[in-house]
């Protein structure tokens, strides 16, 4: 397997209580990886680490290694912003920026910049609209607030800026929870378009998307990995009995 | 349906009667506090308001109720508050930006809080003492810009603290959303912040703007008062609450309606002021996050 992503030895702690528990995970390059387990497992944590979101949210003390590329984005030596352009974020509820459709897709390359001149720029928002599936339903109000979108268009929009940055590693902590069916439904084909070229992490809580997306799965329980591998091996003959118990719906 | 759902007059119901007629009872008493005010200032006023009184200085005698206008405080006030208002804005946006996304509620940020709502308490008379004894040990005379520093003093623990208010109800989704895409907290404050509360913003900035032409006490001795129309940064202005002032203590009833007529000059441009910035927020909000 070529490990784009490699967890080592990851602990990850809320005051005195342990919410990862020496975690040891490889994450395959350009494929769709999904973490799955129980609600308060831990599955959150884990991705959040992954784009050193951890620091920001919570008061979370870290220790371990998250090496992407060979390289442990916790050194102290790693510019922090450089981490989060490689690793994009797709938040549980789309949260667009207080701009128009077409600045939200800009912003990101403007803060890194990224492109030259306007005519880059245009080009660039056009391609990234696209990608996200955006681009017929938007391209005469540019110009529009971004609330003026559904909540489904919103998410593709957050989708579109994300991508305008060039990661190459997608994290998305259950994009589609906020999603009408149709929605969800469009996004999980847009990632499944996307996984060609982006190392994909996907945190889900139901099972039904889990086995429409995952190439690989990581199974999580009480704060430590139980099992990770192959999604068909898990899915279809799982080792331990936890994972057995959770794909049956047990709890 | 039965008699399970009629209507029956509980202790309940009676509380919440009550305390509807306490809030109606409240309401009416302060607007009818403010149409008082306005009733008093337009009748005494209104029949003192010329043409002359907005477009002349005060000529010769206008103290003893001949001719003349109070060009010279209308535009000293307003060149007070602007002035004021624009300095005040220069150090408060920063510090706004600052609180939110360095201090955040550290102790730190505590204590610049405390510093700025104690400041906010200071009476404006206190300032112009201050003001009066820090020219003395410098040597500076009264003048429009002694006026607009010790105003710009008085706006800002206002206008600061508003921001902060207005800043700190920012929703916190879209500071996550400007980090995942590797933004600085800087960018995240000025590209982000600045862009959702930008209306509130124009609402701190105006809120200071409005104290600051308000004040009477605190240019009393920093900027003097003086029948010309400023025409330096040195030289002492004339300001409308002074204006109100000096002539409703005339004794002449002449000069008492001009009194009144100056202080409905003030309100209308308060008035036009605050108007003016609801509509700019109403523009602004366009593409803030509700």
């Amino acid at each position: 397997m070529d490990a784009h992503i490699q967890v080592k030895n990851l602990n990850v702690y809320y005051g005195k209580q342990q919410a990862l528990k020496d975690v040891n995970i490889e994450v395959p390059k350009k494929q769709i990886t999904v973490i799955m387990g129980p609600s308060g497992c831990g599955k959150t944590t884990l991705l959040k680490s992954l784009n050193r979101f951890l620091e920001i949210t919570d008061g979370a003390q870290i220790t371990g290694e998250v090496l992407v590329d060979g390289q442990n984005i916790y050194d102290s030596e790693v510019d922090v912003t450089e981490v989060r352009k490689v690793v994009g974020l797709l938040a549980q509820r789309p949260s667009p920026l207080p701009m128009s459709i077409y600045d939200n897709v800009v912003y990101g390359m403007n803060i890194h910049r990224m492109k030259k001149d306007r005519k880059e720029y245009k080009a660039a928002v056009r391609h990234y609209l696209e990608i996200a599936g955006l681009w017929e339903e938007v391209h005469k109000r540019l110009h529009d607030p971004a609330t003026s979108l559904s909540i489904g268009q919103q998410q593709r929009l957050c989708l579109a800026r994300g991508l305008a940055v060039e990661p190459e590693i997608i994290l998305g902590d259950e994009p589609t929870s906020a999603l009408d069916p149709i929605s969800s439904q469009n996004i999980e084909s847009r990632l499944i378009d996307l996984k060609q070229q982006y190392t994909t992490v996907i945190v889900t809580h139901t099972l039904r998307q889990a086995k429409r997306l995952a190439d690989h799965v990581i199974y999580m329980y009480m704060g430590e990995v139980i099992e990770a591998g192959l999604a068909k091996e898990i899915f279809s003959s799982p080792k331990h009995e936890r994972t057995k118990q959770y794909l049956e719906g047990l709890f | 349906m039965g008699f399970l759902m009629k209507k029956r007059w509980q202790r309940r119901h009676l509380l919440e009667a009550f305390m509807k007629f306490i809030m109606r009872v409240s309401l009416v008493i302060v607007a009818a506090a403010l149409g008082l005010i306005l009733w008093i200032i337009v009748v005494r006023g209104l029949p003192a308001l010329s043409w002359d009184m907005v477009t002349k200085i005060p000529e010769g005698g206008y103290y003893m109720g001949k001719g003349g206008g109070i060009l010279n405080a209308i535009l000293g006030s307003l060149y007070l508050a602007a002035g004021g208002t624009f300095l005040a804005m220069i150090f408060s946006v920063p510090i706004a930006i600052y609180l939110k996304a360095y201090l955040g509620d550290s102790k730190w940020g505590h204590y610049v809080r405390l510093s700025l709502d104690v400041l906010w308490g200071i009476p404006s008379i206190v300032y112009g003492a201050f003001g009066f004894t820090l020219m003395i040990a410098l040597g500076i005379r009264a003048s429009l810009l002694a006026g607009i520093i010790i105003l710009a003093l008085i706006e800002l623990p206002i206008m600061t603290r508003a921001m902060d208010e207005v800043i700190r109800r920012m929703p916190i989704d879209l500071e996550y959303a400007a980090l995942a895409l590797g933004s600085t907290k800087f960018e995240v404050a000025l590209r982000v912040v600045t862009r959702q509360m930008l209306p509130g913003i124009t609402t701190a900035i105006l809120l200071g703007f409005g104290r600051g032409i308000g004040d009477a006490a605190s240019v009393l001795f920093t900027a003097g008062y003086t029948d010309r129309i400023p025409t330096s940064l040195m030289r002492p202005t004339a300001s409308l609450p002074l204006a109100v002032f000096f002539q409703l203590g005339s004794p002449y009833p002449e000069v008492q309606q001009r009194g009144y007529a100056a202080a409905l000059i003030l309100t209308v441009i308060v008035l036009a002021v605050s108007l003016g910035s609801r509509w700019l927020s109403s523009r602004l909000n366009k593409y803030t996050i509700k």
